[in-house]
């Protein structure tokens, strides 16, 4: 079944007629296919080749001639109209110009200047000595790659201490820097919470639970299983825990890891105790939580997560008369009261017995008080305050205005029978209250909870938004605002000399305020960030030489001649 | 030997370098500063010595190679071209002469470029360009348009009729065209404002070719031709659509070979095939020939061929991707980026990006406006092309290998890595470095 299809003035050129020909001749039921321009040669090589007809005879050289021969008269018209399709469609089969691919580092550095990371995932017997050229190409890395020998690490760490770098891994599989996950990783809220950590997926944990808590991540920094053994002794850990000290937005450490060579382990927290940002540690398995100096110790990855949220803010937390920095709590919950009152006299060592000194009075531990407006003694002849918010809204007033208050503690109890905006009704006085303190060169901070849930017809988001906007910390139980409310007392009225970080090397710093990354291996993480919209080349990899060691070894030194 | 007039002595040798970059500059900054010039066209006999002897010589392209392993595409042109010169009056006696008789010369050893099989003998014509810069020459014959053609191994009477036609008609109406010029018609400035209008110079020439037949034009007219002739010879420019490929071959020849005296460095000053062996020259290795087996290029066919048909890759026009054109800034062609494969223009991007991976420099003379007017990537560093395993894309037409059929396609072949790594063996012993 012979077909013939003339389509008068309509040129194409030679190169787009032989894609046509090829792609309709590949086509089912096509024994062979062929457009050209109708010019008097391309008629007679048609007219040789089998593709002779009536129609043939009147193309011009302006017209196209498509000769289809096929099996039978449907396949004739399906590669017809096949054709037609992909004459209309020549432009669309090309996508966007994407990575930009490179083939070797000199090129990336080409078309990536200001890169401060190298992502490198190739095999392990080639990574050490890739990331060594890396390193000396003045990049940070990150050395997904495992299989690198341990005194390769040790190399490779080594000279990255002494060129102001960071040597991630080997085998490290998460990190972020600045909102941007490397290879596993997630997307997380931005937020104060910097993560240093010796496992991957305990990394992902704590940052995915930060996020669920309500905080943000600043960066994460991985370090590879080994870097916390004996032989690699922390390298990576202590530039890392230095690196996020000195880095402005970040205001807590969590480090992760399996527990640590113990002489590593005493380094590492020797370090920790010197730092001016909070520090949470998760040993997986080791025994012992609690808080030691500046470092708190967690017992889960969750927990660790949620002493960071907790610990989040503190840092930056001064007051101009330390002796005098006390926490204020007006409660309309009684347990809530008493379960503050619990937590803050124990997280601040007071050495007194609650509700012990009047009605109402929970704590009473000058310049620390905490009070439970729901007493009887508040709610004579008129309503309690969870349905009537005026007199803590005044009590309020009075504390902020109190100057021995820094921390003022909160409870908001929403759902039935409470009032019907009780943060509303709290928001003025905590805003002016703040505002009339730092006039007076005071800092205070408000901290609350919300007792409710998304259902009540408060609504617990609406609730916890009129309160941060009001300029409160809101957390997520009445014990992480109270121990959160501890903390900051703590801080204020600390006698520690608050170290000044030393400066992050200028290279680190760099990474720290966004990566740019040559990947280097599987194209799949360059894909991923190129989705985030990071500056990203994609270094497509090849052992050098093909993989001939001796003639690899040749052009290195032939190149360095 | 050396073809030139008022040779320039530019000879250094890797003791006058630091460094093997250094030396490599040097070797592009030659490369990059010629001027080739187009000043005549004459028969071969009377401008190439070796082919004035007597003897029954053919040059060839690639490296050297004997008539046994030619293929039979390049055998059918060395027939044709006995048929042509007149030493045999059929096929089987031109076999015989060829193979007995004819002694055969690369046509790099004579200062000469030839495309595809690159049979040339005494009574084609030739042309003649002058490098200004250093006065170096190079030669290459004209252009025979398409369809059955000596080049892919025709040798019907159509073939050795348009050869004579050549010979007698259009290279003397070149000749005289051009010595109406005031010393030739420089060449850089049309190759350079060519590659702006869509050529990259291997597989598209048509804008070159359509501003040769227009400067040609007058010349002719001025020449006091015939009508008839300045008829023939602007009918067979103007639809010659290749015909400035060999112009552009000498020109890139010419441009290359001075750089062969910086004898230093690891930059290709010459890369070309025969059929059987693609050959590459090294600055720092002299005119040795290191050689590997060739790859047989892949593309699109013309109507009634395939793949299974396309000859091994052939001929000495990979002197273009020398001189950093054709593949090596394919991304200048957007018209014929299909031959490199589906992927369009971002692949032909992709792929000059790539070949700059394995250069020494951008030719400033030669920018690339679909490349943000990047010069084209020239000077090929043999170290670069083991150390990354991005061997050089060369465009390319496909012959067919049963002789006589001409050419079937076009497309892309990668130069053969073996010839890089023998190079950089041969590199290590000159420059004393530990191969152990």
């Amino acid at each position: 079944m012979l077909t013939t299809i003339v389509q008068p003035n309509h040129y194409q050129d030679s190169v787009a007629l032989m894609v046509l020909s090829r792609a309709v001749s590949d086509l089912p039921g096509v024994t062979k296919a062929s457009a050209m321009m109708g010019t008097p040669a391309n008629r007679a090589i048609l007219a040789d080749t089998g593709f002779d007809s009536p129609e043939l005879a009147t193309a011009t050289p302006a017209d196209l001639v498509i000769g289809i021969d096929a099996v039978d008269e449907q396949s004739c018209a399906d590669a017809a109209a096949r054709a037609d399709e992909l004459l209309a469609d020549q432009g669309s089969a090309v996508s966007g110009a994407g990575t930009s691919r490179v083939h070797s580092l000199a090129r990336a550095r080409t078309l990536l200047p200001d890169a401060n990371l190298a992502l490198v995932s190739v095999p392990g017997v080639h990574a050490a000595a890739e990331a060594h050229r890396l390193l000396d190409a003045g990049l940070n890395v990150m050395l997904f790659s495992d299989n690198v020998s341990l005194d390769d690490e040790v190399a490779l760490k080594s000279r990255a201490d002494e060129l102001g770098l960071l040597v991630m891994g080997p085998d490290c599989g998460t990190a972020a820097f600045a909102g941007v996950p490397l290879a596993f990783g997630n997307v997380c809220a931005p937020g104060p919470i910097g993560v240093v950590g010796a496992s991957g997926t305990g990394t992902q944990e704590i940052m995915t639970q930060v996020d669920r808590l309500g905080a943000g991540i600043s960066h994460a920094i991985g370090l590879g299983g080994r870097d916390l053994s004996a032989l690699v002794g922390g390298r990576t850990a202590l530039a890392a825990l230095r690196a996020l000290d000195a880095d402005p937005a970040t205001d807590v450490i969590v480090l992760v890891s399996k527990p640590p060579a113990p002489q590593v382990r005493a380094r590492v927290e020797e370090v920790a105790q010197q730092l001016s940002t909070p520090v949470v540690t998760m040993f997986l398995g080791a025994r012992g939580t609690g808080r030691d100096g500046n470092i708190t110790a967690a017992s889960t990855l969750a927990d660790a997560a949620a002493r960071a949220v907790e610990l989040a803010g503190v840092a930056s937390f001064t007051r101009p008369d330390p002796e005098k920095a006390g926490l204020v709590g007006l409660f309309t919950g009684g347990t809530l009261a008493d379960e503050a009152g619990v937590i803050v006299s124990e997280e601040l060592g007071l050495d007194v017995a609650l509700n012990s000194t009047g009605p109402g009075v929970v704590l009473d531990a000058a310049p620390h008080r905490i009070i439970d407006l729901g007493d009887d003694v508040y709610t004579q002849g008129r309503p309690h305050p969870m349905i009537d918010p005026a007199l803590r809204a005044e009590k309020i007033t009075e504390a902020l205005a109190e100057p021995s208050t820094a921390v003022l503690l909160l409870d908001v109890v929403i759902g039935h029978g409470s009032a019907v905006d009780p943060a509303g009704a709290i928001a003025g006085p905590i805003r002016e209250g703040r505002e009339r303190a730092a006039a007076q060169g005071r800092q205070v901070r408000v901290v609350a909870s919300v007792c409710g849930t998304s259902r009540d017809e408060q609504g617990l988001d609406a609730q916890i938004g009129t309160l941060t906007d009001a300029g409160a910390t809101v957390l997520g139980s009445n014990a992480a605002a109270s121990r959160h409310a501890a903390a900051l007392i703590r801080r204020a009225r600390s006698r520690r000399q608050i170290p000044t970080p030393s400066p992050v090397p200028p290279r680190i710093a760099d990474l720290l305020a966004g990566p740019k990354v040559v990947n280097v291996g599987l194209a799949g993480f360059a894909e991923d960030l190129a989705g985030l919209d990071v500056p990203v080349v994609q270094w497509s990899w090849a052992p050098p030489a093909g993989g001939d060691p001796r003639l690899a070894r040749i052009v290195e030194r032939l190149l360095a001649r | 030997m050396t073809h030139s007039e008022n040779l320039t002595d530019i000879s250094r040798t890797i003791d006058d370098f630091d460094s093997i970059t250094d030396a490599n500059k040097a070797v592009v900054d030659v490369m990059t500063a010629g001027q080739p010039v187009l000043v005549d066209v004459a028969r071969a006999h009377t401008l190439i010595p070796e082919l004035d002897t007597g003897e029954k010589v053919l040059l060839h392209a690639g490296p050297p190679i004997d008539f046994e392993h030619m293929p039979e595409t390049i055998k059918g042109a060395c027939i044709g071209a006995a048929l042509f010169e007149g030493w045999a009056s059929d096929e089987d006696a031109a076999r015989r002469v060829v193979a007995e008789q004819v002694r055969l010369i690369p046509c790099h050893h004579v200062g000469a470029v030839g495309p595809m099989g690159g049979i040339t003998s005494a009574h084609m014509a030739l042309m003649k360009v002058v490098n200004t810069t250093y006065g170096n020459v190079s030669y290459s014959t004209l252009n025979e348009g398409i369809g059955k053609v000596l080049r892919f191994g025709g040798y019907d009477a159509e073939v050795i009729d348009r050869l004579g036609w050549m010979r007698d008609v259009l290279g003397p109406a070149l000749s005289s065209a051009l010595a109406t010029t005031d010393g030739g018609y420089p060449l850089a400035p049309v190759m350079a404002r060519a590659l702006t209008m869509g050529d990259e110079m291997h597989q598209r020439n048509i804008a070159a070719s359509a501003l040769f037949a227009k400067d040609m034009a007058p010349l002719l007219a001025r020449a006091g031709l015939p009508g008839d002739t300045v008829a023939e010879v602007s009918d067979f420019l103007g639809r010659t659509d290749q015909f400035f490929l060999n112009v552009a071959m000498a020109a890139s020849k010419a441009c290359a070979d001075p750089a062969r005296q910086v004898r230093a460095g690891s930059v290709v000053t010459a890369m070309c095939r025969n059929g059987y062996e693609f050959g590459i020259r090294v600055s720092g290795l002299g005119d040795r020939w290191f050689t590997a087996p060739v790859n047989t290029p892949s593309g699109l066919f013309f109507t009634g061929y395939d793949q299974s048909q396309a000859a091994p890759d052939m001929g000495d026009s990979a002197i273009m991707e020398t001189f950093g054109l054709g593949g090596m800034s394919i991304v200048a062609a957007p018209g014929v980026t299909p031959f490199l494969g589906a992927g369009g223009f971002s692949e032909a991007l992709a792929t000059t990006e790539e070949m700059a991976e394995v250069v020494t420099a951008h030719n400033p003379n030669m920018p690339i406006p679909t490349w943000n007017f990047q010069g084209a990537p020239t000077g090929i560093d043999i170290r670069l092309v083991v150390q990354t395993g991005i061997t050089p894309i060369i465009n390319s037409g496909i012959a067919s290998k049963h002789p006589g059929v001409g050419q079937i396609g076009a497309g892309t072949v990668r130069a053969p890595m073996g010839c890089f790594t023998r190079a950089v063996e041969a590199l290590a012993e000159v420059y004393g470095v530990d191969v152990s």
